[in-house]
């Protein structure tokens, strides 16, 4: 692999990773959602990012050139091949910690697959284009809730607070750059992460100003995704996701 | 092409591929014809079933040796579903997709005629239903639930 298609490979990986975990976590509350249409809906998000996954870690293992498939990627990699955020792999808490990660994660996919569309390369617009149809109707939904939680009762606007206060140290990892993104950027293939930073920080903003809730200030942020470094949920949500090709390889339907 | 546009959507057996604008090309070349494809919904499981029938479709059909693929840009939109297509939808019972409402952003709260009496007065009761495509309305003049298309 040239320099460039080792960059694109885990380019590809950590947005296929990103929506893998996330999925993962969403699909953890079927049946256990408040309202039945509430279980329709985080199912429905789960179901877009699994798709999304798929199509990301089948382009990865293309770009890879071994004869990987996408099953191979998610089943059969080690946690510290993981490059999604340590966000997404955070367990989802209560109904609140959820949708205000959903806020915090569906606008940052929305800004930055709005920018991948112009991407150079043509199978990463193709699936951005894609990505922002859906993540709006995340994005919207998860609006109407923070709204409605935050300027709900007082046991609910606590709730998401405190669901943000919490949240919030796991988000500058979300806008972190590094040799490889430069080398794509210089292609015009990867996304300018600081654009997609003013307008995320921007909305969520708003929509916290207007849930009545305080937007926390910037301290200490999380890292270590990029190195593969994850936080102790990721390795439980492997466990139990890869147990079966773990168990028993090879196993097919 | 032609053989090709019997085959239904799994999904929704009324209105056939092509039709919904999934099919986009065959290609004939020296290793055989490969049809193209644009999935709709990044996580539709009908995809999969698509391909099958398309094999089983055209090798039934004497057209071998076929190769399906997935291209995702251009990236599939429901302004590509034709206008009988739509037709067909509304016939079969489901709302078909208002186009100009995914451009002006309003997606949410759409005014969505109901299928059946023709009523405007519906309203929505969730915004998202039995597969990725659809929401669920209920129409507040013949009381009859049904299902919208989403704009995508």
């Amino acid at each position: 692999m040239t320099k460039e298609q080792q960059a694109l490979y885990k380019y590809t990986l950590s947005l296929g990773d990103n929506a893998l975990i996330q999925s993962y976590r969403l699909s953890e509350w079927c049946s256990h959602a408040p309202i039945l249409e509430e279980d329709l809906a985080l199912t429905n998000f789960a179901l877009d990012m699994t798709g999304r996954a798929q199509m990301l870690l089948t382009y990865a293992a293309q770009v890879d050139g071994n004869g990987k498939t996408d099953d191979d990627l998610a089943y059969r990699r080690k946690e510290r091949d993981f490059y999604n955020h340590l966000i997404m792999e955070l367990p989802n808490g209560d109904f609140a910690f959820t949708m205000a990660r959903l806020l915090l994660t569906s606008a940052y996919e929305f800004y930055f697959f709005t920018e991948l569309k112009h991407s150079d390369d043509k199978t990463l617009a193709g699936i951005a284009a894609k990505t922002v149809k859906e993540v709006k109707y995340h994005m919207a939904h998860a609006t109407d809730w923070v709204l409605r939680l935050g300027d709900g009762t007082t046991e609910s606007h606590n709730r998401i607070q405190d669901a943000v206060n919490e949240l919030w140290q796991y988000t500058g990892e979300l806008f972190e750059t590094n040799s490889a993104d430069a080398l794509l950027r210089d292609k015009n293939i990867a996304v300018d992460l600081l654009s997609v930073k003013d307008e995320w920080k921007n909305y969520v903003s708003k929509v916290l100003s207007e849930a009545t809730l305080s937007k926390p200030t910037d301290g200490y942020m999380h890292s270590g995704s990029n190195n593969g470094m994850h936080t102790e949920y990721l390795g439980h949500i492997l466990s139990e996701m890869q147990y079966l090709q773990r168990a028993y390889p090879e196993a097919t339907w | 092409m032609l053989i090709l546009s019997v085959i239904p959507d799994p999904e929704i057996p009324a209105v056939n591929i092509s039709e919904m604008g999934m099919l986009r090309d065959v290609l004939i070349t020296d290793k055989g014809y490969e049809i193209i494809i644009t999935p709709t919904y990044s996580g539709c499981p009908a995809m999969g079933m698509i391909e099958m029938d398309i094999k089983a479709t055209l090798e039934s059909s004497g057209v071998n040796p076929v190769t399906v693929k997935l291209v995702q840009h251009p990236a599939w939109t429901t302004d590509w579903m034709s206008d009988e297509a739509k037709e067909k939808l509304s016939k079969y019972g489901i709302a078909p997709p208002l186009h100009s409402s995914c451009k002006a952003g309003e997606f949410l709260h759409n005014v969505i005629e109901c299928p059946r009496c023709k009523s405007k007065n519906t309203v929505q009761l969730s915004r998202f239903g039995s597969t990725a495509c659809k929401s669920l309305y209920k129409c507040e003049n013949c009381k009859e639930p049904f299902e919208y298309f989403k704009c995508h």
